[in-house]
């Protein structure tokens, strides 16, 4: 928009009393005084409570009598009360970003109790810059995009059949691609869940019956993204299938691609035969245990916690209490030793199930990573860390309790989605605490053990989550974006360098192609205004709205000159 | 919490209670109390100034009851709605005592005596039970002397130590300073008043009190009254100053605690109370004992745990480097029993297991990671849902359906259900919402069906 005049900007400056949290602490006379003085400044006036209804009526009238083109509050925090006031602002027919917010409570009057001249001379500061800036603020409008009501779910196993029925029971389209010939995932190859003790077969052919026969998810087996283009919304993927490649657009992806198991290659005499990982054992525990097998031994963190694997791989303890309690209930005279570090058995069922093992006759050795195991033909020596001595046992059978580890697919779906994995190749949420099934981009969600290795009740907790999550955009049809985005405030400015897109965080910046030249493109609705990219561009090419250099640059510079 | 207080498709009924639930699946109605606060909600603009000029104190909640609020408050500073709420067991206007001085402060004129509670009927689709769980009571375990010995204190207590805008300000100091600190705060208001009482005698009789009490005690002014009660009071003002200058001299030699033990599952994994794994906890000690150490790089902090369960996304590289960089040490056993040492200095005595020795150890302070308890609500809360809870008295589930309650249309997520950490409950949180909808959205897509 052409800069208005400066002749034809009325701002409107309410002073918020705060009861007696700013009135009771600044002079309040003397900081309308000094507003009504300040440039551009047609209208001052002091509230008991800006955001009460009489200060909202207050504000309105302001705004329609003196003919305001820009409004400031000084009271509170934005992080409350600005909502409140820019939805104030539009209702009296002004544009809510030709609002300001000077914060005179949190940031002064409470610091500076005890400071009335000092707190109040900060407060003046406070109000003129806001008042330079609220000169240059430019009128923004909502940034809306529709939604493609379809959802792209990657992986078929637990955690992505239960997010597309999630979905699809919901009316929603969705397309789930599996990589493999069927559905399912690991747990084709897992005999029976622990603590309930059912087949996993059973679990995985009633969610199969129902994705396969559900009419709103269309099933694409042996198949796997290729390419992928847009953002929230809009997404353009290509899925390479047995029948060739499929264009569809989605408005939101889940990636639901599960993990590998850890195959101990040099660990322990590994062999696949004698001495094998507890996933080989749920095969053999499927099949049923050769009954002349009677003495097992199994060895926790085979391959994790330790420097090339850091993290505790969270599901593989209760994995091997549960096959140590269908070993003893195939043959009960078997005997059973299981050499851990710590036990994980977190919450209530495993916890219970770790003390039924017990009763059971299962025996747990506390070994010393420093002093790890040694598997002998027909033996294990271990070094017992709480008797202190060395011991050695019969072994039959050594079962290596492994790690999952990201899957070997993990790195090139992050590069096609661009999104992050983690220092262990595990897909990296958005925020590890408030955000665990969201990635930072817009528009894409995780579940299950793509994000880090979950057993059942949480793989469909999960995948339960991310299609609830992913059900918002979907559910509203379009999303509305906040405009204080990134723009390319100078055109000719930008020489395409490339360092702002590859510094995004949310990969809302590309560059664009046009007949001669190359520049780069927000894409307004993946961006969230970080401002990074006008932080880093050399050129100064880049801004962001509602926070554009001379907007903020006129704050300073009032602020530094002084009252 | 901020965006719940504003989001337009969210009604929030705080300080309410459920009554009765009728219906069924997509079809329910709610009963629900909604409690008297005193304070009318649309006028309230959480402005605090009520609470800053009430005259009475209570044991802050929220602090765990180490620090105190007013009889008018808001249960913590950010709380949402930030609508305050007079507490009526100590309120005195309430009491029949004279005040009404937050009603004299109030400039938005919401304070209003005689609220009453309010019933409200509902019509709801789907209910979500997110009634989270209580903190274990360790005093009930007798060898480990929680309020007997002051410098043991739980997690959570140690949660508010550690914040800023908790009881000492981030300060460790140690509850047993504290007291002492509080008694020197006391018996300086006592010293000041009597003397003032002294200041008025000296003026009477322009002589310095301790001239004359000399001079009283060599037997002059004798069966006077008015000297005897000047002497009296000299004599107690004596008193109060001597154990203050004590106690003012110990308090010189206070430090802020620095050898912090950590005591895992108590109440957890006991079958004199509770059986199971409280999950979270390991994780919660292994990050106050960093933050304590963030506060002060001198701190050393001893876990005592069975096994230390770090078994959530990054939790285990977490647990080694606060080991390698916070002063932190793992010791694998479990505290036979906490006792009261020197200086109010905790001694635990325990098991070193991997040593195969008694060993006891002197700590500042001793922190207990208390048992994620089933909510002592729960039961009534169940009755009314008519949902079933598991033996463990957590709201029943089953792996396969883990949000899913024994009732249709009911659902659960985080503690309620079972103990977990924060990522858990949020994602579970996300999956009751998605079960909520789908459930809503196939039974109308069935009623428009039938109408069809």
């Amino acid at each position: 928009m052409p800069d208005m005049k400066d002749e034809d900007i009325r701002i409107g400056v309410f002073i918020c009393h705060c009861g007696s949290n700013i009135a009771g602490y600044l002079d309040m006379e003397e900081l309308s005084e000094y507003a009504e003085k300040l440039p551009h400044v047609t209208l001052v006036q002091r509230n008991l409570y800006s955001c009460s209804e009489a200060g909202i009526s207050e504000i309105k009238k302001g705004i329609m009598e003196h003919d305001l083109n820009r409004v400031i509050v000084a009271s509170c925090t934005p992080r409350t009360h600005e909502p409140l006031f820019r939805s104030s602002c539009a209702e009296a027919g002004l544009n809510p970003f030709l609002f300001e917010m000077v914060n005179i409570r949190d940031q002064c009057s409470w610091v500076h109790m005890q400071e009335r001249e000092d707190g109040t001379n900060k407060a003046k500061d406070q109000i003129r810059m806001g008042v330079a800036k609220a000169a240059l603020l430019e009128p923004q409008e909502p940034i809306m995009s529709d939604v493609q009501i379809r959802a792209l779910i990657i992986g078929g196993g637990i955690s992505g059949m239960t997010a597309a029925l999630s979905l699809a029971n919901r009316g929603f389209e969705v397309v789930l691609v599996e990589k493999e010939n069927k559905l399912g995932g690991m747990l084709n190859r897992v005999n029976k869940l622990g603590p309930t003790m059912t087949d996993a077969s059973d679990l995985v052919d009633g969610k199969v019956l129902e994705v396969t026969e559900h009419p709103h998810i269309t099933l694409f087996t042996s198949a796997k993204v290729n390419a992928a283009q847009g953002f929230i919304g809009k997404y353009q993927i290509d899925i390479e299938t047995e029948s060739g490649i499929k264009k569809i657009d989605f408005g939101v992806i889940l990636i639901a691609t599960g993990a590998s198991v850890y195959t101990p290659e040099g660990l322990y005499g590994y062999d696949g035969q004698r001495i094998i990982t507890q996933l080989e054992m749920e095969r053999l525990l499927k099949k049923g245990l050769d009954p002349g097998i009677k003495n097992i031994v199994m060895i926790q963190c085979v391959g994790s916690r330790n420097e090339d694997r850091p993290y505790c791989s969270r599901i593989c303890c209760q994995t091997a209490v549960k096959n140590a309690i269908i070993v003893k209930d195939q043959i009960p005279e078997a005997k059973v030793s299981i050499l851990y570090r710590d036990m994980q058995m977190y919450g209530v069922e495993n916890e219970e199930m770790f003390r039924d093992s017990k009763a059971k006759g299962i025996r747990y050795i506390n070994y010393d990573p420093a002093r790890p195991p040694e598997v002998e033909s027909n033996h294990v020596r271990v070094y017992h860390a709480l008797l202190g001595r060395e011991m050695s046992l019969s072994a039959d059978l050594v079962v290596l309790s492994t790690p999952l580890i990201a899957h070997e697919d993990a790195t090139e779906i992050s590069q096609i989605l661009r999104v992050p994995i983690d220092e262990n190749g595990f897909f990296l949420e958005g925020h590890v605490k408030l955000r665990p099934l969201d990635f930072a981009t817009d528009g894409i969600f995780l579940c299950g053990s793509a994000r880090f290795p979950a057993n059942i009740r949480e793989a469909v907790a999960q995948g339960l989550g991310a299609a609830s999550r992913a059900s918002i955009p979907l559910s509203q049809g379009s999303v509305v974006v906040e405009p204080i985005i990134s723009f390319l405030a100078n055109e000719d400015a930008c020489i395409a360098c490339g360092l702002c897109v590859a510094l995004c965080p949310y990969g809302a910046l590309e560059i664009q192609k046009t007949a001669n030249e190359e520049k780069v493109h927000v894409i307004d609705v993946a961006c969230k205004g970080c401002g990074c990219c006008a932080a880093a561009c050399p050129q100064n090419a880049l801004d962001i709205n509602h926070f554009r250099d001379r907007q903020i640059f006129a704050a300073i510079e009032a602020g530094g000159a002084g009252a | 919490m901020l965006d719940v207080g504003r989001h337009p498709n969210i009604e929030l009924l705080a300080y309410s209670e459920v009554e009765k639930v009728e219906g069924q699946a997509a079809d329910f109605r709610v009963t629900v109390r909604r409690k008297a606060r005193y304070v009318e909600e649309d006028k309230c603009t959480g402005c605090g100034a009520c609470a800053e000029k009430c005259p009475t104190d209570v044991p802050d909640a929220f602090n765990e009851g180490l620090g105190t609020r007013k009889a008018i408050y808001n249960y913590f500073a950010q709380g949402i709605p930030s609508t305050h709420t007079i507490d009526a067991d100590y309120c005195r206007q309430l009491n029949g005592k004279k005040c009404g001085i937050c009603e004299k402060t109030c400039q938005a004129d919401a304070i209003n005596f005689d609220q009453e509670d309010r019933i409200i009927q509902l019509d709801v689709g789907a209910i979500i039970v997110a009634a989270g769980y209580d903190v274990f009571d360790p005093s009930l375990i007798p060898e480990y002397r929680y309020k007997e010995i002051s410098n043991v204190v739980t997690a959570i207590e140690f949660e508010r130590f550690l914040s800023a805008s908790g009881p000492t300000g981030g300060h460790l100091d140690r509850p047993s300073d504290r007291a002492v600190q509080a008694e020197i705060v006391e018996l300086e208001k006592r010293a000041n008043k009597s003397q003032r009482a002294l200041d008025k005698f000296e003026k009477k009789y322009e002589e310095g009190s301790g001239e004359f009490y000399e001079n009283y005690k060599a037997g002059q002014y004798k069966d006077d009254e008015d000297y005897k009660k000047w002497a009296d009071k000299y004599a107690g003002h004596l008193a109060i100053v001597e154990t203050l200058n004590t106690l003012k001299r110990k308090a010189e030699t206070f430090a802020v605690a620095k050898r912090l033990a950590f005591i895992q599952c108590v109440g957890s994994r006991d079958f004199r109370f509770y059986p199971f794994c409280s999950g979270y906890c390991c994780m919660h000690s292994i990050k106050e004992a960093i933050i304590a150490h963030e506060h002060d790089p001198e701190t050393k902090s001893t876990i005592f745990g069975m096994d230390i369960r770090a078994v959530g996304k990054g939790f285990e590289e977490y647990k080694v480097r606060g080991g390698n960089k916070s002063g932190v040490s793992y010791m694998r056993g479990r505290v036979a029993e906490i006792t009261g040492g020197p200086d109010n200095k905790p001694i635990v005595t325990y098991e070193n297991t991997h040593e195969r020795k008694v060993e006891s150890r002197e700590f500042d302070m001793v922190i207990l990671a208390t048992a994620c308890a089933p909510t002592k609500g729960i039961f009534e809360l169940a009755k009314i849902l008519g949902i079933e809870l598991n033996k463990y008295n957590f709201v029943k589930t089953s792996p396969q359906s883990p949000v899913d309650t024994s009732v249709p249309g009911i659902f659960v997520c985080g503690c309620a259900g079972s103990p977990m950490d924060v990522p858990e409950s949020v994602a579970q949180a996300s999956s009751a919402a998605g079960r909520a909808a789908e459930m809503v959205f196939q039974s109308q897509s069935e009623k428009e069906k039938a109408v069809a």
